[in-house]
């Protein structure tokens, strides 16, 4: 991958920006500063890292824990720590290594990868890099502990501010 | 009410650590009249201060000093810096443990005995046995309260539960009931009962599940027999010329060393402190670390069998709901070599939350063969394989040079190897499992390794001969009179059952002993 890239997340190709708002269009609007769901429901402000690169995260972030039920937002907030300059810089690397990752496979970079599968096999060939395992590492809290999402899983967290289950059904199974 | 001692009293016998063993310890000792010094790395948390949260609870309780971990065992490679899932505060791990509470089979006393020489494995037998300890059996039951003894009630089944034992009969299954546990199934002993939350490893809000945090350790201090200092962390065991111990050096709630004189020093910090405490305590004396003649320090370290079986269904079971543990299939803990191994396994019944079953179900995992297992949470069932692992001498705690803790100590590496037989109880157990499952429906069925260990035993095990162990059988160290063990780590073997009911009636019996040899002018 280019050094320069790396060095300065903003200073992209031409070609990289191009492919990144053409794949923002498939999935996420990306604009200066933001990126945002396409139906309007959400916007995540960014401050450190490319806007390309955080859509790019939160569609790896999809690919790595597929939940159909879960909305993009909650992929985003999973994400948003990671636009932090404590971390970017080593983000924007891993970023840049995963469309370079994806080009070698002839798309143009991972967020223009159409088809899940293509992306999903872009992941596979990286799976053992830092990057990869800190992205997957970072999501088993930063998705699966959004309270928000518990619903959709069907999990009830605490209940003992409602008296536990003893009267609430601990035992209520009727299909054995 | 609380017992304040002078750092310069002699007299005071010194307990490291306040969890099942030293908790109950330090509570025995006081109601005999016994001065007693707890120091406990930890600070106090009470059933107000326990979060329904997983991860919230975890970051709250857990011991999660710098540690490292070798071999081939999964959590070196998924957990390499947490080989454990023990606590850091008043009352240990009895504030996370499950509540179950099962004795020892005869058998099992007697590992070498029974089993023969295994190859790979350091079997010994254990130098007491199942008739010394029933009535130290009987106390610990009453003391925990445990279910099915004492004419105390069972639990009733939860949704989990309700799985188990129908995949279980279904498989001809006999010993399948809702365990003999330290929950209550009605009021008992000034604690309620259950209330069937679940978060039973985040603490017990209700304090129905026993724990040394609001029983034992209040009620020792109620004596004015007892000082707990928490937040003060042992550095040192120190001694004399003539060997015997003479007190602790300590970190205190405020970083500051300090020096606590004792009359005699009981060791009960978990089986990875514990052993780093003794070696980390080496002196020219002592070169090899405390009570370490035989070499035997921090070796043996088991963990028991442990694994998952985790099964989705086409229709909900929610089996957070309810007493995590209350259930259990005692069939398989039986000896019985012609399933291709040596001793025996429990399955029990066990739940996590969704937070913690993305962490644990499959480590590393990802991908739709992952997420899809997840999205199928409400409807999954899932047990505990709890079996016994073979001791090996190469299993063990050392000293690692190269990583300290916020003290400057030399921090536990912790390294396990699996044992063949291991290997070969685990696959069993994981069948069965399946098999249960699959008799009630299951669409999916997931075999989940090991998490980090909250069973961690035999680093200072106790043995007939000084060269076999480390302590004797009343957990008194072969070398040093005034030195006892009081943990987990004095185990010999691990045995199929839960380690707490028999650390509690071990310490029982060692305050028993302690007291009277101290009455009567040898310690």
């Amino acid at each position: 991958m280019p050094k320069d890239t790396n060095a300065d997340p903003r200073a992209m190709t031409r070609r990289q920006l191009l492919a990144r708002s053409m794949a923002a269009g498939t999935a996420f609007l990306v604009g200066a500063g933001y990126v945002a769901g396409k139906s309007g429901a959400w916007a995540l402000e960014v401050t450190t890292l490319a806007p390309g690169t955080m859509a790019t995260l939160i569609q790896m972030a999809r690919d790595i824990y597929p939940h159909d039920k879960v909305p993009d937002e909650n992929y985003a907030i999973a994400v948003k720590g990671y636009d932090d300059p404590a971390v970017s810089a080593d983000i924007e690397a891993g970023v840049a290594a995963l469309d370079a990752a994806a080009a070698e496979k002839g798309f143009g970079s991972y967020l223009g990868t159409g088809w899940e599968r293509d992306r999903v096999d872009i992941l596979r060939g990286m799976e053992d890099s830092a990057f990869f395992q800190t992205v997957r590492g970072g999501l088993v809290t930063g998705l699966y502990n959004q309270k928000a999402v518990w619903p959709i899983f069907g999990y009830e967290g605490e209940s003992y501010s409602k008296g536990g289950y003893i009267d609430r059904g601990f035992d209520d199974i009727s299909w054995l | 009410m609380t017992a304040p001692f002078d750092m310069n009293d002699d007299s005071v016998v010194v307990i490291i650590g306040t969890g099942a063993g030293g908790g109950v310890l330090a509570n025995e000792l006081a109601q005999k009249g016994v001065s007693v010094v707890s120091l406990e790395a930890g600070a106090r948390y009470l059933p107000d201060d326990y979060v329904n949260d997983e991860w919230e609870a975890f970051g709250q309780l857990s011991w999660l000093d710098p540690r490292s971990t070798s071999g081939d065992w999964r959590v070196a490679r998924d957990f390499s810096g947490l080989p454990a899932w023990i606590v850091k505060a008043v009352g240990g791990t009895s504030i996370h443990w499950a509540g179950a509470s099962l004795r020892f089979q005869e058998h099992e006393w007697k590992a070498l005995s029974s089993y023969g020489a295994v190859e790979g494995a350091n079997l010994i037998d254990w130098p007491i046995d199942a008739a010394e300890m029933a009535p130290w059996y009987d106390k610990a039951e009453e003391k925990l309260g445990v279910t099915r003894t004492g004419g105390r009630a069972g639990l009733p089944g939860n949704n989990n539960f309700k799985v188990l034992e129908a995949g279980a009969r279904a498989l001809g299954y006999k010993e399948v009931h809702t365990g003999r546990m330290a929950i209550n199934s009605a009021e008992n002993d000034d604690r309620m009962a259950c209330q069937q939350t679940g978060f039973c490893f985040q603490g017990c809000k209700w304090g129905a599940k026993w724990s040394a945090a609001y029983t034992d350790i209040p009620r020792g201090e109620a004596t004015g027999n007892l000082e707990v200092r928490e937040r003060s962390h042992v550095a040192r065991i120190l001694h004399d010329d003539t060997g015997k111990v003479t007190g602790v050096e300590y970190f205190d709630a405020d970083g500051a060393l300090q020096m606590q004189k004792a009359r005699i020093v009981c060791v009960a910090g978990n089986s990875i402190e514990s052993p780093r405490l003794l070696l980390n305590s080496a002196s020219s004396t002592f070169p090899d670390g405390l009570a370490n003649s035989s070499g035997q320090v921090g070796r043996n370290y088991m963990r028991h069998l442990t694994g998952s079986v985790y099964a989705t269904f086409d229709k909900p079971v929610r089996m957070w709901r309810g007493t995590t543990m209350a259930g259990i299939i005692q069939d398989e803990a039986r000896h019985d070599p012609s399933r291709g191994f040596v001793g025996g396994y429990e399955m029990e019944t066990l739940s996590l939350g969704l937070p913690f079953m993305a962490a644990f179900l499959d480590p590393g995992g990802w991908g739709r063969e992952f997420a899809t297992a997840l999205d199928s949470y409400e409807n999954m069932a899932g047990l505990w394989i709890v079996g016994e692992d073979m001791p090996q001498e190469t299993n063990r705690v050392t000293l690692n040079a190269d990583l300290v803790d916020a003290y400057g100590l030399p921090a536990a590496n912790v390294h396990s190897d699996n044992h063949a037989n291991d290997l070969a109880m685990r696959a069993h157990a994981y069948a069965q499992g399946k098999a249960i499952y699959e008799a009630v429906g299951a669409t999916r069925t997931f075999p989940t390794p090991p998490y980090p260990s909250t069973h961690n035993l035999g680093t200072n095990r106790m043995s007939e001969n000084a060269r076999d162990g480390v302590v004797n059988r009343w957990g008194q160290s072969h070398d040093i009179a005034n030195l006892f063990v009081s943990d987990g780590s004095q185990f010999t073997t691990g045995a199929s059952e839960n380690p707490t009911l028999t650390i509690v009636a071990l310490a029982i019996r060692q305050a028993d002993h302690i007291a009277s040899e101290m009455s009567a002018g040898n310690l």
